[in-house]
């Protein structure tokens, strides 16, 4: 009979037992938490599409191959990558099934006395002993008692324990952690995040249409905006007379919490956003809309507005484009607006600070197609031009008009815009609890030392000693401040 | 006196805070150098062994003015950040150079309190000469006048944040020059025993502990400053974690700390391989202060340096 070796089969059960042994390990967490540290390196160093898409669309031009490559591996997209997210759900795995067994033996021994005094003191730290005179048993379980240890009295000794909360701490700062994970993932599913420009003047009434971009949660809809309004009554931006950099922001507006309620008048800065409910309305950009008025040859209104303007430096040079459809041939305004106007030899027109001091709206005329009907989008800021000629070229300022070829623009005057970012995050507030509750676990953790301190009275000798559990320091003051007492020292 | 005044008195401060520190290192340097005592030819020619032995008895003066002047020093900077922010009308934390400086007086302070409690003088050298090049790093490259806060950085959260994480920053630091510490000394002894000058300093348990210490102390509060971070981003920016540059560097710092706190409480871990993820956890801080400042793009770069 020839037998074949045969490995012990684990079975099913066996080896789900297995992999949930190793991937609970502690040693497998620390992997975990290294390997999480490495994997959000590469979202620092390589633009990300969440944060910055224009930089991504940059560094395809510049380097195609490699961020072609870079792409294959969601390299643009790291924290929402699938080895990233692979990485966090196993650690988050392994700190369940580390920490749910241990809160509930925890909670058990949360009553559980200390264990018996050990037989033979001498070989403990701390170990001291002197001859007795009668009482030390009771003066240190009173003792022991006052200062809040577990005690737990045999005839001839006390076995004392204190710091539980050392445990309590632990527990509840990884507890701590999955709730904000909670939080992020409540977030994920329910959160509306969008954003909207509006000239002073201009009304925002908050439905899906209204946003230039928005972006629903997984498992949200279009209904589930609440029906606010904003109206933008006025902004304010001061800036430094020297260095041109802002000193303040103050919007000023007027807002109905729903359809019928009394208007409000409020006030949004750039760190006290608007509240409705859960949704938040931030302070986020603002720049300078010029309003024009566009007349056709036998002066019929083919274009009126504002026209937000899009920022290009500190003092404000903004670019923009007035897009007139409307007319037969259409008509594009390729501009550019500076705030306070003045002319090098080298840039040409710049501006030299960012307030109103002296404005004008630059820009050429162009007629022929504006390719707004190709399906292509387009930005709001650019015309393409190659499918157009240039008929004249100018400058304005506040109540100036032009007539050309084929007909006026007036500019008529210039607002400012702001870009309002809209945003409902029900998890937050999940998120918030965890952090707070995570930093008070982790004092505990961290600051509680745990530690055991024995006595015996037996043959007319008394025994002490003590273990301070991790290596915590400072037990050797308190031991000496216990048998100062019982001494009476 | 006017805002100007102000800027004026602090750049004075500052230099005399650079002069004092200077002295300081000299007299660690001094005291580290010639508490060695060597024997005089003399012995030698009577076929003794010729051992080097430390006497720090002759250098216990330039011992105690070197910490005077660091306690001076720590004074005349703490002097130099407040009229900085009296000169601005708020918190000198708007831009690298104020950074730099209340990063500076952190650490400065941080050796300072920990003094008050272990003997650390022999980190004087490291200390005093690093407060220096962080103070002369500051002073000539990253100067900016002293100016208002731009509008997002208008925040009680800014007090909150940004001083909580240069503390952090500071305390970091000390724990990691200590694990340097560590690792040098521990290179030393596997080759023999301490040279003379390395006897005074602490075993290597000590050295081990007390970064360990300093970890465990300022771990919360590095927490606590992502967290005040996080919240204020949600006010600000209207997200409370945005993976920002910044953002991701604090959270790996957060999660390097996080790991060698494990590798010492629960899987036991001591000596050169905690010191080497003590270095490589706070090298990840100092990254994150100098590449993301400096290189990097993100939401946390308007301080114009």
């Amino acid at each position: 009979m020839s037998e074949q070796t045969q490995l012990p089969e684990l079975g099913a059960i066996g080896l789900a037992r297995y992999f949930w042994r190793q991937l609970t390990s502690m040693r497998t967490a620390l992997i975990l938490l290294l390997l999480l540290a490495l994997a959000a390196i590469p979202g620092s160093l390589i633009p990300q599409n969440a944060q910055n898409p224009m930089a991504v669309t940059d560094y395809f031009e510049k380097h195609r191959n490699l961020a072609i490559w870079f792409d294959r591996f969601s390299l643009f997209d790291v924290y929402s990558s699938p080895w990233f997210s692979a990485i966090y759900i196993l650690l988050f795995i392994s700190l369940i099934g580390c920490v749910l067994p241990r809160s509930v033996e925890h909670f058990q021994a949360a009553r559980a006395l200390p264990p018996k005094t050990p037989k033979n003191l001498v070989r403990m730290e701390h170990f001291q002993s002197w001859s007795a005179n009668g009482n030390e048993l009771e003066e240190a379980r009173s003792w022991l008692k006052a200062k809040r240890f577990r005690v737990l009295v045999s005839e001839d000794s006390i076995s004392a324990e204190k710091g539980y909360s050392r445990e309590t701490g632990n527990l509840l700062f990884h507890t701590s952690l999955i709730l904000i994970l909670i939080g992020v993932l409540i977030g994920g599913l329910f959160g509306v995040r969008g954003s909207a420009i509006l000239s002073q003047g201009e009304r925002f009434v908050n439905n899906a249409t209204s946003y230039d971009t928005i972006s629903f949660g997984q498992i949200t809809s279009e209904n589930s905006l609440p029906p606010f309004s904003i109206k933008v009554d006025k902004f304010v931006a001061k800036y430094n007379t020297l260095t041109s950099a802002p000193e303040d922001y103050t919007l000023y507006v007027t807002t109905v919490a729903e359809p019928g309620a009394t208007p409000k008048q409020q006030v949004v800065k750039v760190n006290s956003p608007l509240t409705f409910g859960s949704t938040r309305v931030y302070l986020q950009a603002n720049g300078y809309s010029p309003i024009v008025t566009v007349q056709d040859k036998i002066g019929n209104v083919t274009f009126q507005g504002p026209v937000p303007f899009l920022p290009q430096d500190a003092n404000l040079r903004s670019i923009g484009a007035i897009k007139v459809p409307d007319g037969d041939p259409q008509l594009g305004f390729v501009s550019s607006f500076v705030p306070t106007y003045e002319r090098t030899s080298d840039q040409g027109a710049i501006s030299a600070f960012p307030e109103l001091l002296d404005p004008k709206l630059l820009f050429s005329i162009w007629q022929g197609d504006l390719g707004l009907d190709t399906g292509v989008p387009q930005s709001v800021y650019r015309i393409d031009t190659s499918n157009m000629k240039q008929i004249a070229l100018d400058s304005l300022k506040p109540g100036e008009f032009l007539k050309f070829s084929e007909g006026t623009i007036t500019f008529e005057d210039v607002v400012p815009w702001v870009n309002l970012q809209i945003v409902s995050d029900p998890g937050k507030s999940y998120s918030l609890i965890g952090g707070i509750v995570a930093i008070l676990g982790l004092l505990a953790s961290l600051f509680t030392r745990r530690r055991r301190i024995w006595i015996r009275v037996s043959a007319g000798e008394v025994q002490v000693a003590g273990l301070a559990k991790n290596g915590a320091p400072g037990l050797e003051i308190e031991m000496s401040e216990f048998v100062a007492k019982l001494r009476g020292i | 006196m006017s805002s100007q005044d102000w800027a004026y008195f602090s750049n004075y401060a500052i230099y005399s805070a650079m002069a004092l520190f200077t002295l300081a290192f000299f007299g660690h340097a001094y005291e580290t150098a010639w508490a060695v005592r060597t024997p005089n030819a003399a012995s030698e020619t009577e076929g003794n062994l010729v051992t080097k032995t430390f006497d720090s008895s002759r250098t216990q003066k330039a011992m105690r003015i070197a910490t005077a002047m660091m306690i001076l020093g720590f004074v005349f900077l703490l002097v130099g950040v407040v009229t900085r922010g009296l000169s601005a009308g708020r918190v000198p934390w708007g831009n690298m150079y104020e950074f730099s400086i209340t990063g500076a007086l952190a650490f400065t302070g941080a050796y300072l309190a920990a003094l008050r409690k272990y003997d650390l003088r022999w980190l004087g050298v490291l200390v005093s000469i690093s407060a220096l090049l962080t103070l002369g790093t500051a002073i000539t490259l990253l100067y900016v006048p002293s100016a208002p806060l731009v509008p997002a950085l208008k925040s009680t959260w800014l007090v909150i944040h940004v001083s909580t994480a240069i503390i952090s920053g500071g305390v970091f630091l000390l724990a990691n020059v200590i694990a340097a510490a560590y690792l040098y000394l521990d290179n030393m002894e596997t080759k023999g025993p301490r040279k003379v000058w390395a006897q005074r300093l602490p075993s290597l348990d000590d050295l081990d502990q007390l970064s360990y210490r300093l970890v465990a102390f300022v771990f919360p509060l590095w927490t606590f400053s992502v967290i005040a971070g996080a919240i204020w981003a949600e006010s600000a920016w209207g997200r409370y974690w945005g993976w920002d540059p910044k953002e991701t560097w604090a959270f790996i710092t957060w999660v390097a700390y996080a790991a060698y706190l494990h590798a010492r409480v629960t899987v036991g871990w001591r000596g050169r391989r905690a010191a080497w993820l003590c270095l490589i956890a706070g090298s990840t801080f100092l990254f994150n202060y100098v590449y993301v400042n400096v290189w990097g793009t993100g939401k946390h770069t308007y301080s114009g340096l």
